[in-house]
Order: C-alpha cells, then sequence, then structure tokens
C-alpha cells in the first residue's frame, strides 16, 4: 500500500491502463482459443472419421479418376493443416457447407430454425427464475424445514429424470388426456397463412401482427415444452440461490441490519438478495446455455422446428456438414454465453473491477 | 450386552490407536456414522445396492426372455399378475427386460467412469504437480473441453462414429473428463508444496512416483464424490443418445431405446415408455442422494451446506 501512495497519479494510470491492456489481451487468448479448439473438434470430427466425405458424395462405384478430380476439388488431397486453415475460414465467414438433406447452405437453414430455439429457451429460462428464485430464497431461510426439504427434492428430481420421458408423459397428460395445452409443434396449421413472422419469435410476432387468435394458439404451443425447460433451469436456479442466499445471511451486514430493525421482508429481498443477485446473473447465463442444450430432446419430443430437432434429423440421415454447423453454433452461444457472464460478474461486483 | 457395544465404539473413536488398522476403521465408522445420519443418502446407496444386485442375478430375477416375446397372443399388454409392468409391442415382458437393461446401464457409467477418471487424473495431477507452461497449456485445453456443450459433441461423436453403445461411451467419456481434472489439480496445488512432498522430494522420490504414489491417492476421494455425482448426468446422456436411436441398439433392452420404442404408443399404452422411464428416473435419482450423502460425509471441511 505505501508504494502505492508515493507514486504519482501518472504512474498509476499508467498503471491501471495496462492491467486493463492485460485483461483484455487474456480475454482475447481465452475466447480465441476457445473457438479454435471447438472449431478443431468439430474440424477432428467431420474429416478424420470412418466415413469418407469424397465417397459419400460421389459414391463407391465411382471410377478412380472421378473420385480423385472431387477430392481434389474439395480440398481433401491438401495436408491436414492446410485444410483445417480453410475450414477455419470457411467457418469464420459463415459457411459451413451445404446440408445434404436439405440442398440448403447449412448457415440458411440454422438462420431459418434458430429463432424458435432461443424462444423456448427464453421463455423456459424466464419460467425458471421466475419460479426458481423464490423457491431457493425460501429454502435458505427455512433452512432445515419442510419446505427446505421438499425444494430439495424438487430440484434432485430435475436433476435425475430424463426430460424426453418427462416431455413424453406431460404431452400425453396435459394435451391428449385433460386438453389444456396444444400439441407438438409451434403453431396450428390454420395460422399458416395468415400468420407472417417478422422477428422469428412467434410470441413477439403476435404481439406486432396484433393476432389476438394467432397469440392464444402459439402460447397454447409453447407452454408446456417451455414449462419443462423451465423445471430443469428451477431445478439448477433454486439451488444455487439457496446457497447464495445461506452464504449471504450469515454475514455480518445481516445482523446489523437486523440490528437497525428493518423487518425480515426488506433484510431478506431488499440486502441478501440483491447481494446475491450478482453471482445469480451468472448461473441463470449458464442455465440458459444449458436449455439450448435440453432443447434437442425436447425439441425433438415436441415436434418443434428448431436447432435441435434440426440437429436429430440431420443425425438420422447421417448430414454431417449440418450436425457440425448446428453444433458450432450451439457451441459458440455456449462460449458466448459463459463470457457473457464473466463479464457481467466484473461489471456488477465492484471488488473484480480493476482498480 | 450394551456394555460391549459401548467399548466397541470407544475403541474405534479411540485418540491413541493402537494400530494403523485401528485408526483407519475408527476412521471409516466416522465417516460411516456421518454419511448414516442422512436418511436420503442411505436410501440413494440402497437404491444403488438394488441396482447392482438386479444386474448380477438378471436371468434368476426376470421371469421371461428380454429378447424373445409372444407375439401373437402378449402384444402390448397392460400390466397384470403376469406382466407386473405389461408386455411391448413385441410381446415381450418390459420388467424383464428393465432387469436387463440395469446390466447396460451400469456398463456405461462403469466404462465411462473408467475411462473419464483417470484422464482427468493425469491432467489434472499433472498440471497441478508440474506447473509453469505445462499447467498453462494443459488447464486451456481442460477448460475449452468445459466451455463445450457436452450431449451436442457427444451426439456429434457418435454421429461420426457410428451408433452403437461402445461409441456412445466413448463419446460421453471424451466429454466428461474435464471437470475431474480441474478438481485433480485443485487437490494437487494444495498439497504440493506440504512437508511430506518436501520428505519424499529429499528421499530422492522421481516426480513420476510423488504424483502417483503421494498425491493421487490424496485426490481420489473428492473424485468419488464427483464422479458419484455425475453418474446420473452420465446415465441421462446415455439415454438420451439411446433415445435418439444413436446408443445401444434393438433388440439391446437400454432404457432410453425403450422408451422411444414406446413412444409410438405413449397415447393408449402409456406403460410401454413409462416405466423404463422411472427406471431411469430412480437409478439417477439414487447416485443423486448417494453423492450429496457421500460429499457431506467425505467432506468435513465445507461443514455440509
Amino acid at each position: 500500500m505505501s508504494t502505492a501512495d508515493t507514486q504519482t497519479p501518472a504512474r498509476r494510470a499508467n498503471k491501471r491502463a495496462s492491467a486493463i491492456l492485460k485483461a483484455i489481451a487474456s480475454f482475447v487468448v481465452i475466447v480465441g482459443t476457445t473457438y479454435l479448439g471447438l472449431l478443431a473438434v468439430t474440424f477432428f470430427i467431420g474429416r478424420v472419421v470412418p466415413i469418407d466425405p469424397v465417397l459419400a458424395i460421389v459414391g463407391d462405384r465411382a471410377p478412380a479418376h472421378v473420385v480423385e478430380r472431387t477430392r481434389e476439388e474439395m480440398g481433401f488431397n491438401l495436408p491436414y493443416y492446410h485444410q483445417f486453415y480453410l475450414y477455419v475460414k470457411g467457418v469464420l465467414s459463415g459457411d459451413f457447407g451445404t446440408s445434404v438433406l436439405t440442398t440448403n447452405p447449412v448457415m440458411a437453414d440454422i438462420r431459418r430454425v434458430f429463432p424458435a430455439t432461443m424462444e423456448l429457451a427464453t421463455v423456459g429460462t424466464i419460467i425458471g427464475a421466475a419460479l426458481g428464485i423464490p423457491l431457493g430464497v425460501l429454502a435458505a431461510v427455512k433452512r432445515g424445514s419442510l419446505a427446505d426439504q421438499i425444494v430439495r427434492i424438487i430440484g434432485l428430481i430435475g436433476y435425475s429424470v430424463p426430460i424426453f420421458w418427462l416431455g413424453l408423459l406431460a404431452l400425453l397428460v396435459f394435451y391428449a388426456r385433460l386438453g389444456w395445452t396444444a400439441g407438438p409443434g409451434r403453431i396450428d396449421v390454420v395460422f399458416e397463412y395468415t400468420f407472417t413472422p417478422i422477428t422469428g419469435f412467434f410470441l413477439l410476432d403476435a404481439v406486432l401482427n396484433r393476432d389476438r387468435a394467432a397469440f392464444k394458439d402459439i402460447f397454447a404451443h409453447i407452454i408446456l415444452p417451455a414449462s419443462l425447460l423451465g423445471y430443469f433451469s428451477l431445478a439448477y436456479i433454486s439451488r444455487m440461490t439457496r446457497s447464495f442466499m445461506l452464504n449471504e445471511l450469515s454475514q455480518e451486514y445481516i445482523v446489523a441490519a437486523r440490528a437497525k430493525g428493518l423487518s425480515e421482508t426488506r433484510i431478506i429481498w431488499g440486502h441478501a438478495l440483491r447481494n446475491a443477485a450478482v453471482p445469480l446473473v451468472t448461473v441463470i447465463a449458464l442455465s440458459y446455455a444449458g436449455l439450448l442444450e435440453g432443447s434437442v430432446l425436447t425439441e425433438t419430443v415436441f415436434a418443434w422446428p428448431g436447432l435441435g430437432l434440426y440437429i436429430t434429423n440431420s443425425l438420422q440421415n447421417a448430414d454431417m456438414n449440418a450436425v457440425l454447423g448446428g453444433t458450432i453454433v450451439i457451441g459458440s452461444v455456449f462460449i458466448a454465453l459463459n463470457l457473457l457472464s464473466d463479464l457481467l460478474y466484473r461489471l456488477l461486483d465492484p471488488r473484480t473491477r480493476i482498480r | 450386552m450394551s456394555d460391549a457395544v459401548m467399548t466397541r465404539r470407544e475403541w474405534l473413536l479411540t485418540d491413541r490407536p493402537q494400530s494403523r488398522l485401528q485408526a483407519r476403521l475408527g476412521r471409516a465408522y466416522l465417516t460411516w456414522s456421518r454419511f448414516a445420519a442422512n436418511k436420503l443418502a442411505v436410501i440413494g446407496l440402497g437404491i444403488i445396492i438394488l441396482l447392482l444386485f438386479v444386474a448380477a442375478f438378471a436371468p434368476l430375477l426376470s421371469p421371461y426372455s428380454p429378447y424373445i416375446g409372444d407375439l401373437k397372443n402378449a402384444r402390448l399388454l397392460p400390466p397384470s399378475s403376469t406382466n407386473w409392468l405389461g408386455t411391448d409391442d413385441q410381446g415381450r415382458d418390459i420388467l424383464s427386460r428393465l432387469i436387463y437393461g440395469s446390466r447396460l446401464t451400469l456398463q456405461v457409467i462403469v466404462l465411462v467412469a473408467i475411462i473419464a477418471a483417470p484422464i482427468g487424473l493425469l491432467v489434472g495431477t499433472a498440471a497441478g504437480y508440474a506447473g509453469g507452461w505445462i499447467d498453462a497449456v494443459l488447464m486451456r485445453i481442460t477448460d475449452i473441453f468445459l466451455a463445450f456443450p457436452k450431449l451436442v459433441l457427444a451426439l456429434a461423436f457418435v454421429a461420426a462414429l457410428g451408433p452403437g453403445i461402445e461409441n456412445a461411451i466413448i463419446a460421453i467419456a471424451l466429454t466428461s473428463w474435464p471437470p475431474y481434472a480441474r478438481i485433480a489439480r485443485a487437490e494437487t496445488l494444495t498439497v504440493r508444496n506440504s512437508d511430506y512432498i518436501a520428505a519424499v522430494k529429499l528421499m530422492g522420490a522421481s516426480p513420476m512416483r510423488i504424483v502417483l504414489r503421494h498425491i493421487m491417492p490424496l485426490c481420489i476421494s473428492s473424485l468419488i464424490v464427483r464422479v458419484t455425482l455425475d453418474m446420473a448426468g452420465i446415465i441421462l446422456t446415455a439415454a438420451g443418445l439411446g433415445f435418439l436411436g444413436l446408443g445401444a441398439q434393438p433388440p439391446l433392452p437400454e432404457w432410453g431405446a425403450m422408451i422411444a420404442s414406446g413412444r409410438r404408443f405413449i397415447l393408449d399404452q402409456w406403460w410401454v415408455a413409462a416405466a423404463p422411464g422411472a427406471a431411469i428416473l430412480i437409478v439417477s435419482l439414487g447416485f443423486n442422494l448417494l453423492g450429496d450423502g457421500l460429499r457431506d460425509a467425505l467432506d468435513t471441511r465445507s461443514g455440509g451446506q
């Protein structure tokens, strides 16, 4: 501390600037290597696997010179590092190759289906956070009580249940038997020609179009898969909220607030939860990423026309370009969310700021 | 009678154990009593023991063949006294298939743990003990793998390798080692500068020997906890791959694949898909409960939050 006091302001500002530069540099290195790692793995999966991509296109009865020419045209005669360079260059410019199944560029396909997945994961996260945070707070405040045990069991089942199975049962009960919700799919065929998507987020589009009937139908379709995903994020969020809250409630400022005579409600929701909110943002971002992944299985069950269904359909048809394109997109969102949560943490928590 | 029990307990908990065996038994007793105080954890342990029992004695326990059904008379029968959980679309007894499926579930988790845990242990201890650029490179690789979506990557792996239970196991193992490496590294860092390591070093032990004989054993207990907690996730991923048709292939009675084949009959013969899902839920719940209990019992530092 004493050395810092003797420094001139200019030197201190210099030091701070270099610390910030260093932080930015390490940030760039982390993003760069992580992304490069992702591409290396997908490249490895796509090229070093048993299926010969050239034979997959020309067929195994093609004459040898055709195979050779195609191999050269596709760049497969080049050394691996050169192929990898071309691959990275392609991916970075948004070129994932062409889907064998739909014959469209994979990027165009993904652009078409991705909003559906985002919408589902967003609604799911909203449900999960809206229920998970209060439950976690309740469990922490009434630690060891029956309520705490119940929240714990709800969470544990969420960690243990196969999502696709729960989805099937939910469809059976709420759609087939009770008729409370709509069935698989995203919107009824009735609206297929009258409904014009603007953003790709159908709930939002219905509001923008002022189409009340369509909104009701879309809501009836989304509520079941979104609640299911919401349950999974609830399990995670409530558990983390409980542990953050327990940590906050044992701090001295809580004792001070009690001594001042503040009401328990104010202490819990105003003081403790506000401090727990910083790590909670991280948790919510991570759970959003988890839901994007969980959508692969959920979308299959609910015939939800998103990225997850696109990937599983492509899997069944050995359409590797589409599978790897989808993997890269989900992986990129994962990496981005990880970094975003890290950045938010730094922004929101003054202790982590660079001085 | 109670006198004898008291002395036995005292013998276990004595401050001055007479032998190494006594000290070890005393510690095991303490851990066990902490564990046994947690009712949910004991239930979890019971579920896992039941799973092992069922898998071991599958041929004796299952009333019918898991592969050959009575196509003529017994298709899609509801649960009854002869077929406790009903039959599937090929007339096979669902309970028998579930019983045999427990073997596949065990095979998956045991093999994944055997492949992934040593990789993580090796990477983590090597990184932690070596330090410097080796640490930086190994941990960067670990973090890269941690940042990947596990299920999607496993899907892509299996899609490339071809469907099948062996490939599913490889794919899951390849995506689940990074957390073990992180844990092993953290444990290594806490002990690498301790006196006993310095003493072993002075006696001339090679780094290899230090890591293998004196650091790895200390990482085992926290690794076991983490692996146990991961078991549920491994089971769910394997079941998900099976559900998508990428894991175990028919006619193997893999639980996820059984749900997939029961999906067509969900509206009228719901038990075909419901039973295997319930089995998955119970087993992964068992592992989660057991893992929680083990963490609280083995880890005296974190006071069991």
